[in-house]
């Protein structure tokens, strides 16, 4: 067995046992306590794939940014009021279960049954380079250039949005 | 590739804005005096964007490899949005201080959001479309909360928020099906990929996300809940900028994504559904409308409608109905932010005066407020020989040449239905009695406004046929 395959199979064991975990827990923290792990293994199996850049983000704005967002709204609404949702209507379980039944089905598919479109570079090495955040980076700083500075602009209005919306006082 | 500056220069009019909005920022914080220095200076910028995008209409470029285009039809937009901000500004200036809103941000936001608005009439790709995109809406979400102490703004926010992201969702969704049916985000590739029908099933499903999404942006039934409740509770000359220049910008992307799709045979699932979207939203907006009381509400719906008429020349799906949307979107502009600016002018300060009954008697009080404001409600109603009927008559004849003809004839008899509420103001204020005179605060700026909107909804009505020959002259 290579170290890849080694690797592979910690991180996918990881994975699985995290989201497993996430789902059982009765404590919503706790649940996105094993979320964060979760996305931590997604991202090592992403990096097992050549996708750094992927794998990068992955740890920054899931396991990072989002997941603190999850927990401040955990945190500032009360959990006890979906547990009882829940309870009230059991509904929504076997709902919940339908779509992960969904999901699983078109992963399968997806994986045995689907051909590629013949629109992906059919080298391997120049789609592993896609990849890599030289490339992303030598792409976004020379081409798309224009763009990022119109996402510069968008989170430049929002921040003066932010302060125009929740400044206590303006003399 | 990197961008040289001559590509710079062929999307000159967004980088003066985006200029602008630096230059504001940086006056902001260093200049004592800025509050009363940027609402001149955003108008400044605003006339002069308008003016050199009419001057260098004429040079048709693509910039940016593909990513944006300028001049043509593209600087004819630029120039609805910069004029119709300018005059935003001008019905702004005293309405902002009557209310006393926080002043400078209220300009840079307006101006951030016309950079948005331009970035989506110039896209040429996915990726440019959702930037503006989201660079508009955000600034309308914090425009239509930017009145703090009202909750109704407050409201109004949070409402837009909320309904304008799970719009935004189906349009990403959309946007990923597209992607991943042609490997690309550049209008010609998709184009192209649709003309030779590789992947037609996603696709299709892409774009109808993708025309469901817009939906929202525009205000066409059924996804129009917002509209009422976010028009009636943000300010209102923020109403009038988002419902005439924010519908413009949206209206943009859908006529450059689907004009080079008319030719192709497989408008036909596109054709019936915008027609679908355009009827309810003709019937529905002219019907709601009479039921309204308040004024704000009652041009609401009828801002629903007239996103129908328009959407009528989008699914007629020839260059005429395009280039007679552009011209009704001109129209329009210039036509509602009039009638909002007169709401704004004669508006209390503790949102009063918006009931109809409060402008019972007007044209004795205020007798030249109340004759445009006639002349707005006549060129909304699309009575000649004011702009709104040539925008009308141009969307209708490009019905009936495409064979649509069942569409048309919905459109006059809703035209006729919302003749009842537009005339009805006028009968209030012409031919009843006032129980009360309102307070109004007098401003010579929202005077100078209206009154330029006035002239431009006389002007381009008088001479149809010169706008839309420019107009058609850059469609094909």
């Amino acid at each position: 067995m290579t170290l890849e395959i080694i690797l592979f199979i910690l991180f996918a064991l990881i994975g699985a046992a995290s989201g497993v975990l996430m789902i059982t827990r009765k404590n919503p923290v706790m649940s996105a306590l094993f979320l964060i792990l979760n996305f931590a293994a997604l991202a090592g199996v992403y990096l097992l794939l050549n996708a750094q850049f992927i794998a990068v983000v992955q740890i920054i704005v899931y396991a990072g940014a989002i997941m603190v967002l999850f927990l401040f709204v955990i945190m500032l609404l009360r959990p006890d009021a979906e547990i009882s949702i829940l309870r009230t209507n059991p509904l929504l379980k076997y709902v919940a279960i339908g779509v992960g039944v969904l999901v699983f089905a078109q992963l399968i598919y997806l994986i045995f049954f689907f051909k590629p479109l013949n629109i992906t570079p059919s080298d391997v090495a120049e789609r592993i380079q896609i990849g890599t955040v030289e490339n992303i980076g030598t792409e976004i700083y020379t081409k798309y250039i224009i763009p990022v500075q119109v996402a510069g602009f968008l989170l430049l209005s929002a921040t003066i949005g932010a302060l125009v919306l929740a400044k206590k006082k303006f003399e | 590739m990197i961008p040289s500056l001559q590509d710079l220069f062929n999307i000159l009019p967004p980088v003066i804005i985006g200029a602008g909005i630096l230059i504001a920022l940086t006056l902001e914080m260093f200049v004592k005096p800025a509050k009363k220095i940027i609402p001149h200076f955003a108008f400044l910028v605003f006339l002069f964007t308008a003016y050199y995008s009419l001057m260098t209409m004429d040079k048709e470029t693509y910039s940016l490899n593909t990513l944006m285009s300028g001049g043509g039809l593209t600087n004819i937009l630029y120039f609805i949005f910069t004029f119709g901000s300018a005059i935003v500004v001008l019905i702004s200036y005293d309405f902002i201080r009557k209310k006393d809103i926080v002043s400078s941000e209220y300009y840079i936001l307006l101006m951030s959001a016309v950079l948005g608005m331009m970035i989506m009439a110039s896209a040429k790709d996915f990726l440019m479309v959702f930037l503006g995109l989201e660079q508009m809406s955000v600034c309308f979400y914090i425009l239509a909360g930017i009145n703090r102490r009202n909750l109704l703004s407050n409201e109004a926010s949070l409402k837009y928020f909320l309904l304008g992201a799970f719009a935004t969702g189906f349009i990403v969704y959309g946007i990923a099906f597209i992607y991943g049916a042609s490997g690309s985000l550049s209008y010609l590739v998709i184009t192209n990929a649709i003309v030779t029908g590789q992947n037609i099933t996603f696709l299709t499903i892409g774009l109808l996300l993708f025309i469901i999404g817009f939906s929202f942006k525009i205000a066409a039934f059924p996804f129009h809940m917002w509209v009422p409740d976010v028009y009636q509770g943000a300010p209102t000359t923020v109403s009038a900028f988002m419902s005439t220049t924010g519908k413009t910008a949206a209206f943009a992307v859908l006529i450059a994504l689907l004009l080079p799709l008319f030719t192709v045979g497989n408008y036909q699932i596109f054709g019936p559904v915008l027609s679908l979207l355009a009827a309810l939203s003709m019937i529905y907006g002219s019907i709601v409308a009479i039921a309204q009381k308040d004024i704000k509400r009652m041009l609401a719906y009828s801002s629903i409608a007239h996103a129908g008429y328009m959407l009528i020349g989008i699914a007629a799906g020839i260059p005429a109905g395009s280039a007679g949307v552009i011209y009704y979107l001109l129209a329009y502009t210039f036509m509602n932010i009039g009638a909002f600016g007169i709401v704004a002018y004669l508006e209390g300060v503790e949102e009063t005066n918006l009931h109809i009954e409060d402008y019972a008697g007007l044209a004795n009080q205020k007798p030249v407020l109340a004759a445009l404001l006639s002349l707005f409600m006549f060129a909304l109603a699309g009575i000649p020989p004011l702009a709104g009927f040539f925008g009308k008559y141009y969307v209708f004849v490009a019905a009936i040449k495409a064979g649509l003809v069942w569409l048309a004839l919905v459109g006059i008899v809703s035209s006729a239905i919302s003749v009842y509420f537009y005339l009805r103001l006028v009968v209030y204020m012409y031919f009843r009695e006032n129980s009360k005179t309102i307070t109004v605060f007098d401003s010579s700026y929202s005077m100078l406004g209206i009154i330029i909107a006035a002239l431009l909804v006389i002007i381009v009505g008088v001479f149809p046929n010169t706008v839309v020959e420019l107009i058609t002259h850059f469609i094909s």
